[in-house]
């Protein structure tokens, strides 16, 4: 006797959208969502709570969205090399809590571009990655980037970016204001042959959708809208729950897959209720069940599960970008505490041309590629605070705010490839509050991935110190020197655990994101990646999370 | 200094105040740590049990500065994981099983215990030299612990015990929390 028809894991973009999507159709859904609910009433009219705020303690110092790093850290090592692990924290963490990291994301949501679909028949394979096409195309997802940016509510002016593929609709919203330190830093691009625009951004410029407009309060990426001003995925989880259909269960850690007899077919989950000490466990059984935990936990869960790997490529090809920040710093303070973090991007290093090439060839690559670059404003004053040195300047450097108020960044998403050595697997040792193997990440990066931050940089040097900048600096993540956790990659953008593909032997899921070896477990997360783009994965997980959850039950 | 203390005695309180003035010292007309209630912050994370719910996450959504009720004073509740993990990050481990899934953690409590120790009884009397000697001989994870601390409490949100009278804020020209009055667009683009 099943509890539901679908048992939803996670209740972030993905989670939400397949929520939406499933009971629409008129099926009965039960989401389970690990962290608490910050976010809105299920009653209707599901207002928001009031739990979300400006406070920087509270969401940058103690960790009130989750995962606290205590109760469930991660361990990072660059390779076998480094032993069992270099270190024990927090790895790439995203937000744990109804709506998952959506919500408490600055939002902006690019499309792909029509080769990020098919890279490798186009631009061809590089040595010591796996580049593939995905079995999906650019015109078969842009209904569904067009649907996705409906629902969420994207702001944006698709004619500013000549580089932006077909599209069958205009962005139904126009952008936000531009913040101060983006007119001079659009102005100087512009001069140096770049084509900024105003970035697509999932955050209200004009009311939609009976959400209230944004008013660029200034504590957008890492925070979330006190105002209901964004649209992921709180847009998908209301639509879900008016239907009557869905039921969300928060502190509600799925710890299993439950399969049949024949070990082919999942009968639903296993988890643990946290909503006591210690917890209760619980099952739920369900026609289908559905992955959307993200791609680290995704991975992790079918690992401890023991299930869909035949091809051995669960939590391989781990995907997070490679950060490339350039960061200017002025005699004028840019108040970049004002608006929505970013307000434009660049898609000018996402091309290849002769001059890239030949680059490239000096390398030993055949080409490369950078990624988006985000023009956006300085950190918060915490930040600042505990990144200088204690002492007699402290004080003195606080008042002038280098770091932060006078300071604007570059920040290029680099395109990282797909190597079958990046993965996250079980650590032997270390495990979460409940008892349960805590997930490892192994990453280095691909040469490729830092002969494009290293061509790119310099041009976006210049650029800032055009703008006006009196001194320009370049970081990045993961960081080439230092030790500990600065070695690992900190995006935010997680990709490409449990890859899709035409091949069994080769993939974990099939097209419509189906597993293999258990056809009714779905992945709606971004682990279903082949490739990383340069571009933020939201938008496009979703639309393909709306495409694939049509044909499922 | 506050009159009622939530775990730190008086004469601790005084030694915070001198050696949080040696993290971030004051400026011409501008405090230091000590003067902006690093000591209360730091009264305030150690004993944050002391109350119900516990001083760890302020409410919301708006806290008033910037219109709206004021909320952020009425703490949240915790979930059981969370007190669970709060419990054991301040107060340490202390041989309990159910804080010791990766082996014994030290709490806040026993690191500032260590601390105390190693800046003495009389460091707020001493010179500011043979002070940041003795800061100098503190273990590592003391000076970690306590210097994120003392930046949380001069640039904080004062609900926390710190940033008194707003005067952090003020001194590095940071408005705060501004919800829900927000920027307008003219605020957003233009220079001033
Ligand atoms: C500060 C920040 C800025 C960002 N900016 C951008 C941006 O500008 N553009 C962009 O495209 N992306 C951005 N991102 C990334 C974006 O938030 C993610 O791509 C997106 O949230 C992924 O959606 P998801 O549903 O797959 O996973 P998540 O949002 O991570 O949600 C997964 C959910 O599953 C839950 N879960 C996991 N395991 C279990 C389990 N075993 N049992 C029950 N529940 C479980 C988690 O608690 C979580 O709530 C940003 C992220 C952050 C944190
Ligand atoms: S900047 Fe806008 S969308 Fe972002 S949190 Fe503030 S009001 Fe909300």
């Amino acid at each position: 006797m099943n509890d539901c028809d679908a048992v939803v894991v996670g209740s972030g973009p993905a989670g939400a959208t397949v929520a939406d999507v499933l009971a629409h159709a008129g099926h009965h859904v039960i989401v389970l969502e690990k962290g608490a609910n910050h976010l809105l009433s299920f009653d209707a009219p599901f207002d928001l709570l009031g739990h979300l705020s400006n406070d920087e303690i509270k969401f940058l110092r103690r960790h009130f969205l989750g995962p606290d790093p205590l109760l469930e850290p991660r361990t990072f090592r660059r390779s076998e090399a480094d032993g069992d692990r270099l270190f024990v924290g927090e790895v790439n963490n995203l937000p744990s809590t109804v709506g998952g990291a959506g919500f408490h994301a600055d939002a902006k949501l690019p499309r792909f571009r029509a080769v990020d679909f098919h890279a490798r028949s186009e631009l061809g394979p590089i040595d010591g990655a796996d580049i593939v096409d995905w079995p999906v195309q650019y015109d078969d997802l842009e209904p569904f980037y067009d649907e996705a940016e409906k629902l969420l509510g994207v702001a944006g002016d698709a004619a500013q970016n000549p580089f932006a593929e077909w599209r069958s609709s205009p962005y139904p919203m126009p952008p936000g204001p531009d913040m101060y330190g983006a007119t001079l830093s659009t102005a100087a691009a512009r001069e140096l042959g770049l084509h900024p625009y105003a970035a697509p951004t999932g955050v209200n410029s004009v009311p939609y959708d009976g959400r209230a407009a944004c008013n660029n309060c200034g504590c957008c990426a890492n925070f979330g809208c006190p105002i209901d001003a964004k649209g992921d995925p709180v847009a998908p989880l209301r639509r879900a729950l008016s239907t009557g259909r869905v039921e969300i269960r928060p502190l509600s850690h799925v710890s299993e897959i439950l399969l049949d007899a024949t070990g082919k077919q999942a009968t639903g989950v296993r988890y643990l209720d946290t909503s006591t000490q210690p917890p209760e466990i619980r099952e739920v059984r369900a026609r289908m069940v559905v992955l959307g935990c993200g791609a680290f936990e995704t991975p992790r869960l079918l690992l401890r599960s023991g299930i869909a790997n035949s091809s051995g490529l669960v939590g391989r090809y781990m995907m997070h970008h490679f950060q490339t920040f350039v960061l200017g710093i002025f005699d004028h303070r840019l108040h970049g505490y004002r608006g929505r973090s970013v307000t434009h991007l660049h898609d000018d290093h996402m091309l290849v041309d002769d001059a890239s090439r030949a680059h490239a060839r000096e390398h030993g690559l055949p080409y490369f590629r950078g990624g988006l670059v985000e023009h956006g404003g300085g950190g918060h004053p915490l930040m600042e605070a505990i990144h200088l040195p204690p002492g007699p300047r402290h004080t003195q450097t606080m008042l002038e705010s280098p770091m932060r108020d006078r300071l604007w960044a570059f920040t290029m998403q680099g395109e990282d490839l797909p190597q079958v050595t990046n993965q996250i697997d079980l650590d032997p040792q270390v495990v979460d509050v409940h008892g349960h193997a805590a997930g490892r990440v192994t990453y280095s990066s691909h040469p490729h991935d830092l002969v494009a931050s290293s061509y790119c940089s310099p041009l976006l040097e210049r650029v800032l110190q055009r703008a006006g900048a009196t001194s320009t600096f370049v970081a990045t993540s993961p960081s080439l020197h230092g030790d500990g956790p600065r070695l690992a990659p900190n995006s935010k953008h997680v990709m490409g655990t449990c890859r899709m593909g035409d091949d069994p032997r080769t993939s974990v899921v099939d097209p419509t994101h189906r597993c293999w070896d258990v056809d009714n477990v779905a992945i709606a997360d971004a682990s279903v990646f082949p490739t990383s783009a340069g571009y933020g994965p939201t938008l496009t997980l979703v639309a393909m999370a709306l495409r694939a959850s049509r044909t499922w039950l | 200094m506050s009159t009622s203390l939530r775990y730190l005695t008086a004469e601790q309180h005084r030694v915070v105040t001198a050696a949080a003035d040696r993290l971030v010292p004051p400026l011409d007309a501008h405090p230091g740590a000590g003067a902006l209630g690093a000591a209360d912050y730091i009264d305030g994370a150690l004993g944050a049990f002391a109350t119900n719910p516990p001083l760890v996450f302020t409410g919301g959504p708006f806290s008033g500065r910037f219109g709206g009720d004021a909320r952020w004073g009425e703490f949240m509740a915790l979930t059981p994981l969370e007190e669970l993990a709060w419990r054991t990050r301040i107060e340490g481990s202390r041989g309990d099983p159910a804080r010791e899934w990766n082996g014994p953690v030290r709490g806040w409590q026993e690191i500032y215990a260590d601390g105390f120790a190693a800046l003495g009884a009389d460091f707020a009397d001493l010179d500011p030299a043979v002070q940041d000697e003795r800061l100098r001989t503190a273990s590592r994870d003391f000076r970690t612990v306590f210097y994120e601390h003392v930046c949380e409490a001069c640039y904080g949100p004062p609900e926390y015990g710190g940033n008194r009278d707003l005067a952090g804020w003020r001194a590095i020209q940071f408005p705060g929390d501004v919800q829900p009055r927000g920027w307008t667009d003219e605020e957003v683009s233009s220079r001033e």
